[in-house]
């Protein structure tokens, strides 16, 4: 119980920080759709302040609902993604990390999938019964390709599972310069629109078709969080993705610059997928996943393993 | 109080309810949603579920048939939620007031704010009317 695990947890790395930087960045992708429709796009404080006024409204807990269920599964699932942030950004701003903790990661996400699962299905309505099954199918669609790729590090740092010490593996050169590390870095890029369920893959909440599918039913504060939930992915996927594949950040000199442009360029690439493709069907994204994306990454994992 | 109306008033989310309309009013509220008018730089945004929403648009006259429906979508709406009647038919009734199946005392259906009146008003119209209720919120 030392003050400085309560100041990683809560302030810089974990839950203050990547909460500011998400609504931050959730902005940025605001303007960027707005301006790929020809739009003027919200101003600068849009998400600080849906926030702040969803916190302020009434909840409203479902009558038919697992009322116990309902009200902790956005909970649990922030401080699952609260948690995930700090072990990301300790490894990367401090160098603190501890052994097998991408194993941690892994499972911690696999945790907020099942949190929208399960809050999805306590209400009882239809539409979020429809969108939690859409969940678990493209949970199942999406899942083995993320582990995979997650192994091409792994294998690439000398089978080192521990996050410092893969961040050390790339002081001679970066993974995303092989060729296995580029094929894993898109497959990548595209679990990750998956897992944040982005347009391509926006099948469990599609807007349009099923309400926003397991948070159709949520008011207030408990949607709050789960919008917040969604902006803090904006901040944890591409640094997971800088630490595994693109050497992490450096804050020495005009490399801060390169630092930003790194993350900057992975929020920008999600963005322009997601907004010049229209939502697949859900026997698409798993054929997608399964027939394409798998065995390429194995292919990956195969080059990786003879030194590609 | 006033620092949660103004956070309030920059994050307005609309939800749009027809209560058997011409349909006239709903394509003007679409208009509104394109980029041409692009209600999101004032932070409006149309969302599909009414729990989440702070603004109901209602367009139509309210008869018979959907009124108990109109009233049970308002009770699921999370407090503070505004009713702004979009079109003469909500203030007046329009050409359908004498009809035999529209109901008497719109006000018990459903506890209408605002009126923007027109038929169908314009996107600038439904605008201004936004504006007021934003200045409202203000103060």
């Amino acid at each position: 119980m030392n003050f400085e695990l309560f100041f990683y947890l809560l302030v810089f790395p974990g839950f203050l920080f990547t909460a500011i930087l998400g609504l931050t960045v959730g902005w940025v992708d605001r303007k960027v759709s707005a301006r790929f429709q020809y739009r003027v796009g919200p101003p600068f404080l849009q998400n600080f302040n849906d926030f702040f006024k969803l916190l302020g409204k009434e909840t409203i807990v479902v009558k038919d609902s697992v009322k116990s269920m309902f009200v902790i599964a956005p909970f649990v699932s922030f401080a699952m993604l609260a948690l995930v942030s700090t072990i990301i950004g300790t490894s990367l701003f401090f160098n603190i990390s501890f052994g097998g903790d991408l194993i941690v990661i892994m499972y911690l996400l696999m945790i907020f999938s099942v949190m929208v699962v399960i809050g999805g299905s306590s209400t009882g309505n239809v539409y979020s019964s429809i969108g939690f099954g859409r969940e678990i199918k493209l949970l199942l669609a999406d899942e083995l390709a993320f582990i995979l790729v997650l192994l091409v590090p792994i294998i690439k740092s000398g089978y080192q599972i521990n996050l410092e010490n893969i961040l050390t593996a790339q002081v001679n050169g970066m993974f995303i310069n092989s060729a296995s590390g580029i094929i894993a870095f898109i497959i990548g890029l595209l679990c990750i629109q998956a897992k944040m369920t982005l347009p391509p893959f926006q099948i469990p909440e599609a807007e349009t078709e099923i309400v926003e599918g397991p948070f159709m039913e949520y008011s207030g504060p408990l949607l709050a969080f789960w919008k917040l939930n969604h902006f803090m992915m904006y901040v944890i996927f591409p640094f997971l993705l800088v630490l595994l594949f693109w050497g992490g950040f450096s804050f020495n000199g005009i490399d801060i610059l390169w630092s930003v442009l790194k993350y900057l360029l992975i929020v920008v690439l999600m963005i322009i997928i997601k907004n010049t493709n229209p939502r697949v069907r859900i026997d698409t994204a798993l054929s997608f996943f399964w027939k394409y994306a798998t065995p390429l990454t194995l292919i990956a994992i195969v080059l990786a393993v003879f030194g590609y | 109080m006033s620092w949660y109306n103004k956070r309030l008033a920059k994050s307005i989310w609309v939800y749009h309810m027809s209560a058997s309309p011409c349909n006239n009013c709903d394509i003007e509220i679409l208009d509104l949603l394109t980029p041409k008018y692009d209600v999101e730089r004032f932070g409006i945004k149309l969302v599909g579920s009414v729990r989440h929403a702070d603004v109901i648009l209602l367009s139509g006259v309210i008869n018979q048939k959907v009124a108990p429906q109109v009233k049970k979508i308002y009770e699921q709406a999370a407090k503070p939620c505004f009713v702004v009647g979009v079109g003469t038919c909500p203030s007046s009734g329009c050409c359908f007031k004498d009809s035999y199946n529209t109901v008497g005392k719109r006000e018990e259906v459903i506890p209408i704010d605002m009126y923007i009146p027109g038929c169908p008003p314009k996107p600038e119209a439904m605008i201004d009317g936004i504006v007021k209720l934003v200045g409202v919120l203000n103060g």
